[in-house]
């Protein structure tokens, strides 16, 4: 299948991610890139925006803003060239998604089909053929497996946000290593160490960010909150947001709550859990 | 809709909660309690099994009771101001038409802890009624009425004013009857826990 790698605002983060995924050499068979900002095309940028090549997929990554030109043409012109021609249009990444860190509040930027939460129309019309990838940076395994389930004919079902549930349907909660601090609790968590739970003091978002980083580990080896450093919510619509490392608190409740776990069942558990004191989390069990 | 048994239940708790607050815990027995709801002490025992038991059901009964009646007023859409005095007048009409049920609190519960140690561990027996004084103190300061800060300093500073009030009257100290208090505590509590 053709690929066309579209490199709007961005940090390069997610091309990092993408090259770091371990069977790249693998992909690379199965796909070949028509332009991509950093590997070896048979395409400039410049044959891109000025010819009509054979594209199937076209992933956007970065975000959207009004007047970006690409070799002097406005991205506008390049997206609808190549979106309305592929089967499928990915976006790459929150900012291409819901327009991420570099939105600062300006209106003339923006995510392809979302401003953060609100649906935004001005690519409307490609709006049945694409699929979100949020992240920061997106998951190289997200990435990778959507596109060979596209080759492959699989429908993947998506949510609101036009993710695919496969992926973004559970928390990042879920599969996460320090479960027990959880449930009773407990954070008793300094940064880097392995045990605690970050989500009362330290800012975690894993109980009400969608994502896979738990079930689907990174390098195939860790996450943020197994190595010890709070979910930063990079997935949502609302990334990013202030004060990543401290758990806002209204009156000793956090303010967000885990995934639809309305308040009063959050607090009578709360209540019951918080009445036992367990040694056991109480005390450093590896470090010491 | 409750079974026979639960009913039974709760007539039983009832009968002990205006016992237990009059007597105090240790000098009431089950025989007293069984005696004055006109009850054999072996059916007595068919319901609850030991007076320790008894005694951590009445202190959820009452919890249940008072939360039910903040959840109303936590649900309504009124200001933290509002809500505030609803809640001091909601615990002074319970002090004065219920006083069995504060006194348990204040007499029992506080005074006998060693009986509640376990089985109501931290706030479990009380979960009801903290549920809903946190999601007040919660409102308040999201919508910005309140000062954020601890929900024990809150909670201390909220209760123990209402508690110490209904004790003075419980001693015959106030000269007044408590409602005609509901106005200043409440702008007194508002002003403390403001921002």
């Amino acid at each position: 299948m053709k690929l066309l790698w579209l490199n709007l605002l961005s940090c390069n983060g997610n091309v990092h991610s993408f090259l770091n995924y371990p069977y790249i050499e693998k992909f690379l068979k199965d796909f070949s890139f028509i332009y991509h900002p950093t590997l070896k095309t048979s395409y400039s940028l410049q044959d891109i925006v000025s010819q009509n090549i054979d594209c199937d997929i076209l992933l956007i990554d970065g975000t959207l803003e009004d007047g970006h030109t690409k070799a002097d043409v406005d991205i506008k012109t390049i997206i609808e060239k190549y979106g309305t021609k592929a089967k499928k249009i990915i976006t790459i990444g929150t900012c291409a998604s819901f327009g991420g860190v570099f939105l600062n509040n300006e209106e003339s930027k923006y995510g392809l089909h979302f401003r953060q939460t609100q649906p935004h129309y001005r690519y409307q019309e490609l709006k049945h053929k694409t699929i979100n990838l949020s992240g920061c940076p997106i998951h190289p395994e997200t990435l990778v497996n959507t596109l060979y389930s596209i080759k492959k004919d699989y429908e993947l079902k998506l949510d609101v946000y036009l993710r695919p549930k496969e992926f973004y349907a559970t928390t990042i909660h879920n599969g996460c290593t320090r479960n027990e601090y959880f449930e009773y609790k407990i954070d008793n968590h300094k940064f880097g160490n392995l045990e605690g739970c970050m989500f009362y003091d330290h800012g975690c978002q894993g109980p009400y960010t969608n994502g896979s980083c738990n079930k689907i580990l990174w390098n195939e080896i860790n996450s943020k909150t197994r190595v010890g450093h709070p979910c930063m919510g990079c997935t949502e619509p609302t990334f990013p947001k202030n004060n990543l490392f401290e758990t806002k608190k209204n009156m000793g409740i956090p303010q967000n709550l885990p995934l639809g776990v309305p308040k009063r069942a959050y607090l009578s558990l709360a209540g019951v859990a918080k009445a036992f004191k367990i040694e056991r989390f109480e005390i450093k069990l590896m470090d010491n | 809709m409750k079974t026979k048994k639960e009913l039974k239940k709760e007539f039983i708790i009832q009968g002990a909660l205006a016992l237990f607050a009059k007597n105090g815990f240790y000098t009431t027995t089950i025989p007293d309690i069984a005696k004055s709801l006109k009850m054999s002490v072996g059916n007595m025992y068919n319901y609850f099994k030991s007076k320790d038991i008894l005694a951590k059901e009445i202190l959820k009964h009452i919890s249940h009771y008072l939360g039910e009646k903040l959840k109303n007023i936590n649900e309504k859409d009124i200001s933290t101001q509002e809500k505030t005095k609803q809640i001091v007048t909601v615990y002074f009409q319970t002090a004065e038409l219920r006083p069995e049920m504060i006194d348990y609190f204040l007499r029992v519960f506080l005074s006998n802890r060693e009986v509640f140690k376990e089985g109501c561990e931290g706030m479990i027996c009380v979960n009801d009624f903290i549920t809903e004084i946190m999601i007040y103190f919660e409102y308040g300061v999201k919508n910005g009425e309140l000062r954020d800060q601890d929900f024990f300093s809150a909670f201390g500073l909220f209760m123990g004013y209402l508690g110490g009030m209904v004790f003075l009257k419980g001693e015959n100290i106030l000269p007044n009857e408590l409602n005609s208090y509901i106005d200043d505590i409440s702008n007194n509590i508002y002003k403390a826990l403001k921002v």
